[in-house]
């Protein structure tokens, strides 16, 4: 890497993408992980991973790589940000975006910052407790109950209500990003790229699903 | 006047100079035939402003016929108006209707300053140009181009990416005021080419440094510039150059 790369606009862009498949690498495990709740057995397989993931010291070492990844992503998007709004200093009177381009292509930040309210609030519900505040007693296996903690945060319509229109957010979010980071590392090509952009659509509409189902399932009582 | 003509209402932005402050003023334009271009509409405005002692408005063009890539106006809010895969000078009057309000704008981006009126300044394109956008080619007897064997795919994807004109639509068209369909074009035709491979890790680097220097944003892959390039220049330019210079900078001795 010579010097100047990272200040370099396609070097910037190499950060928003790194960090932007790095955070969907982390999507998987926690979408993969949580969906153990569906087992429907009272969270003993749920509180399993969930034990695993609060004491595996690799765990603890990869979470810390992952709020540093997180904070990347963010900060380089508002430098991005700040960039590109000194780039036109005099704005259009009439912009016909829709007319090439798709809303959510166009709106990127928006997006991002609906998802980083989110998380904080989603932080507040899960992470904190588990990590600091304590957990309420524990299961069946003697694993510390973080199911419980989720059934109680999930009483709360206004929540079940959040957590929903947020993963609308997430979808939108990955919809664009997840092919935008393919372009931006400059992996394209005529065979790859379209089972690329399948893929992507695919993902972004199937992990915010089954995210937004963990919360309906709970509060509707679909597993108790 | 010929039966069909139209009437329509213009509010052009009016500046005039780099240094002042401009701002729209509405013009009405009577009596356009739909057969006209875009451009020759000016015409007919600017003979009767000229007629009637008024300043006329300043516009670029130069060919009038889609390859010199100097008519930069951005109509009703998208750079060469309404249709895809034309500039404005191919545009024609039939795509509007009698009676529309026409919104015409000059390139908006820190690095096309405003000459005067609709008119820009894009020498930032020629620097971008001039800092690698050529081969090094030895005097003396020319060889035979036989000589260099060319895949037709690559030859074809070349002449794709050669098919820029650089009017700078591409930066008007992005929401970041990006220039990387032009800059990844000019860099993709000659890297293709066997002639164009020798300098092209030190081009790649070069032309993206000027490019970051003359104050273009940042591509966030929204995909406009593609949909309203008027020579459909594609968005696969813009991977090529990324990953072109991804590999030149990590394989770079400085």
């Amino acid at each position: 890497m010579s010097k100047g790369f990272l200040k370099s606009s396609i070097g910037k862009k190499f950060v928003m993408g790194t960090t932007g498949l790095f955070l969907i690498s982390f999507l998987v495990v926690h979408c993969f992980i949580n969906a153990l709740i569906f087992f429907n057995d009272g969270g003993l397989t749920f509180n399993i991973g969930a034990h695993f993931m609060a004491k595996n010291w690799l765990i603890r070492f990869g979470e810390i790589v992952l709020f540093a990844g997180l904070i990347i992503h963010m900060v380089q998007a508002l430098v991005l940000t700040m960039d590109n709004k000194k780039s036109r200093p005099i704005g259009y009177e009439k912009i016909d975006g829709a007319a090439n381009s798709s809303w959510y292509s166009r709106s990127m930040g928006l997006l991002g910052t609906l998802l980083l309210m989110f998380l904080i609030i989603h932080l507040a519900h899960f992470w904190v407790k588990s990590r600091f505040t304590g957990l309420p007693g524990e299961d069946a296996n003697g694993h510390e109950n973080l199911y419980a903690v989720m059934q109680e945060t999930f009483k709360q319509l206004w929540v079940v209500i959040l957590y929903c229109l947020s993963m609308i957010s997430l979808s939108y979010h990955l919809l664009h990003g997840f092919q935008s980071a393919f372009q931006t590392l400059g992996l394209n090509h005529a065979k790859y790229t379209p089972l690329i952009k399948k893929a992507g659509v695919a993902f972004s509409i199937i992990v915010p699903l089954i995210f937004a189902a963990m919360p309906l399932a709970m509060h509707f009582g679909m597993i108790k | 006047m010929s039966h069909g003509n139209m009437n329509l209402t213009l509010k052009v932005w009016k500046q005039k100079n780099k240094d002042s402050k401009g701002k729209f003023e509405t013009y009405d334009a009577k009596g356009i035939s739909p057969d006209m271009s875009f451009l020759e509409m000016f015409d007919v405005v600017n003979e009767q402003l000229i007629s009637s002692g008024k300043e006329p408005i300043a516009f670029d063009h130069d060919c009038r016929e889609g390859i010199c890539g100097m008519c930069s106006m951005y109509i009703n809010g998208r750079p060469h108006g309404p249709k895809q895969g034309v500039t404005t000078c191919q545009l024609h009057m039939r795509s509007f209707k009698d009676g529309d309000v026409i919104v015409v704008e000059p390139w908006r981006s820190a690095a096309f300053p405003v000459i005067k009126d609709l008119a820009v300044d894009r020498s930032s394109f020629d620097r971008i140009m001039a800092a690698g956008g050529f081969v090094s080619v030895n005097t003396g007897n020319a060889k035979d181009a036989n000589n260099i064997l060319i895949p037709k795919p690559d030859a074809d994807e070349a002449f794709e990416a050669a098919a820029c004109i650089g009017c700078g639509a591409c930066v008007a068209a992005c929401k970041n005021a990006s220039a990387m369909l032009f800059v990844s074009a000019k860099v993709s035709q000659l890297a293709l080419l066997p002639q164009g491979k020798i300098e092209a890790r030190e081009r790649v680097l070069n032309m993206v440094a000027q490019m970051d220097e003359e104050g273009f944003g940042n591509c966030t892959n929204t995909g406009a510039c593609e949909a309203e390039c008027p020579k459909s220049i594609s968005l696969e330019n813009i991977a090529r150059m990324n990953r072109e210079y991804l590999v030149s900078n990590a394989l770079s001795k400085k």
